[in-house]
């Protein structure tokens, strides 16, 4: 076998990068919302209920969607080496951002049904509410499950000094999937909570 | 070159992770669709004992294993155990505020527990099932 023969069969080692896994400067913010959530259920703030549930709602459901629809295929369609310089800049922000704005709707969210009495099982939207937890349910499941594990490991093979392309191959495949599945039930919550608000 | 860790057999302590969220989840959600009121409890435990037994499934099967990186599980185990007291804290303060007590309060805490334990328990498996026993720390 020539040369030239063996470096087209090698398989492409991904180069090792420096990188935090958790963007600690990125942390105080974090505190700073889940402060303002605690803060918000306290005084039984509607306003700031709201606030936390529209925003945090909003943030959590473009990121689903952004993820499951549209960076997640285009990232499957990028050569590797461009896959890692994206996931390395890209997915420690996740680990921060996605279980804030998802605590933070869900929390500030829970209060708005409680105090609207939509928890109440004779509420006529009742149903809706119930089908919302159950839908949270399933995502939680998935991202917790299969998601946010994979984008860990991910970030920790990338930090090996040889890592290992296969392992980055699984786990990326895995947290793309799993950002579909995501996607497609943020759509779901599209429509139970239009049908909670009309 | 070593072989690579993707063909290492382990035990499905994923999908048994998975399978225990799925009961902490419909426990939780059960429990919480009668909120202000009391659900009645039997098929909420049932779910905890579901969840409980496929969490200890889980570590039973891990403690087993031979060669597994467990410096990297415990120092991603610790993290995250950390972050999602944190959160996990927060939830069992919405209770509380809410005035949640008794067998409802039981089993929604013990659900949390659960799922606070879960959750890390996940992570670290998935990141340490890559990592070589022997591995220098980075």
């Amino acid at each position: 076998m020539g040369v030239a023969e063996v470096a087209v069969a090698a398989p492409a080692q991904p180069a090792r990068r420096e990188f935090q896994i958790v963007p600690v400067r990125g942390l105080p913010l974090v505190a700073l919302v889940l402060v303002g959530v605690v803060v918000a259920i306290a005084r039984n703030v509607e306003w700031g209920l709201t606030f936390c549930h529209v925003v945090g709602g909003a943030a959590w459901t473009t990121i689903d969607l952004l993820l499951g629809f549209v960076i997640g295929p285009t990232l499957r369609r990028m050569p590797v080496p461009a896959r890692i310089e994206f996931t390395t800049r890209f997915m420690p922000k996740m680990l921060l951002i996605l279980p804030t704005t998802v605590t933070m709707t869900l929390a500030a969210g829970f209060q708005l049904a409680r105090h609207g009495g939509l928890l109440d099982t004779a509420d006529p939207h009742h149903a809706w509410v119930v089908a919302s937890f159950c839908v949270v349910a399933v995502m939680a499941t998935v991202a917790l499950a299969y998601l946010q594990p994979a984008n860990i490991a991910v970030l920790f093979e990338l930090r090996k000094p040889q890592p290992d392309p296969r392992v980055i191959e699984i786990l990326m495949r895995r947290f793309l999937y799993t950002a579909g599945i995501t996607g497609v039930m943020q759509v779901a919550t599209f429509v139970i909570m239009t049908r909670l608000a009309s | 070159m070593s072989e690579s860790l993707v063909d290492r057999r382990l035990p499905p302590v994923t999908e048994l992770g998975a399978a225990a969220m799925a009961a902490i989840a419909g426990g939780v959600v059960y429990e919480a669709a009668y909120l202000p009121k009391h659900a009645p409890s039997a098929a909420a435990f049932v779910l905890l004992a579901v969840a409980a037994a496929l969490e200890l499934a889980s570590w039973l099967l891990l403690a087993r294993v031979d060669g597994f990186a467990w410096w990297r599980f415990r120092q991603v185990f610790g993290y995250g155990l950390a972050a999602y007291v944190v959160i996990g804290g927060m939830i069992e303060y919405a209770f509380l505020y809410d005035h949640t007590h008794g067998t409802q309060l039981v089993l929604l805490t013990l659900l949390l527990t659960l799922f606070i334990l879960n959750v890390p328990l996940l992570m670290a498996f998935t990141v340490a099932r890559y990592q070589r026993d022997d591995a220098v720390a980075v």
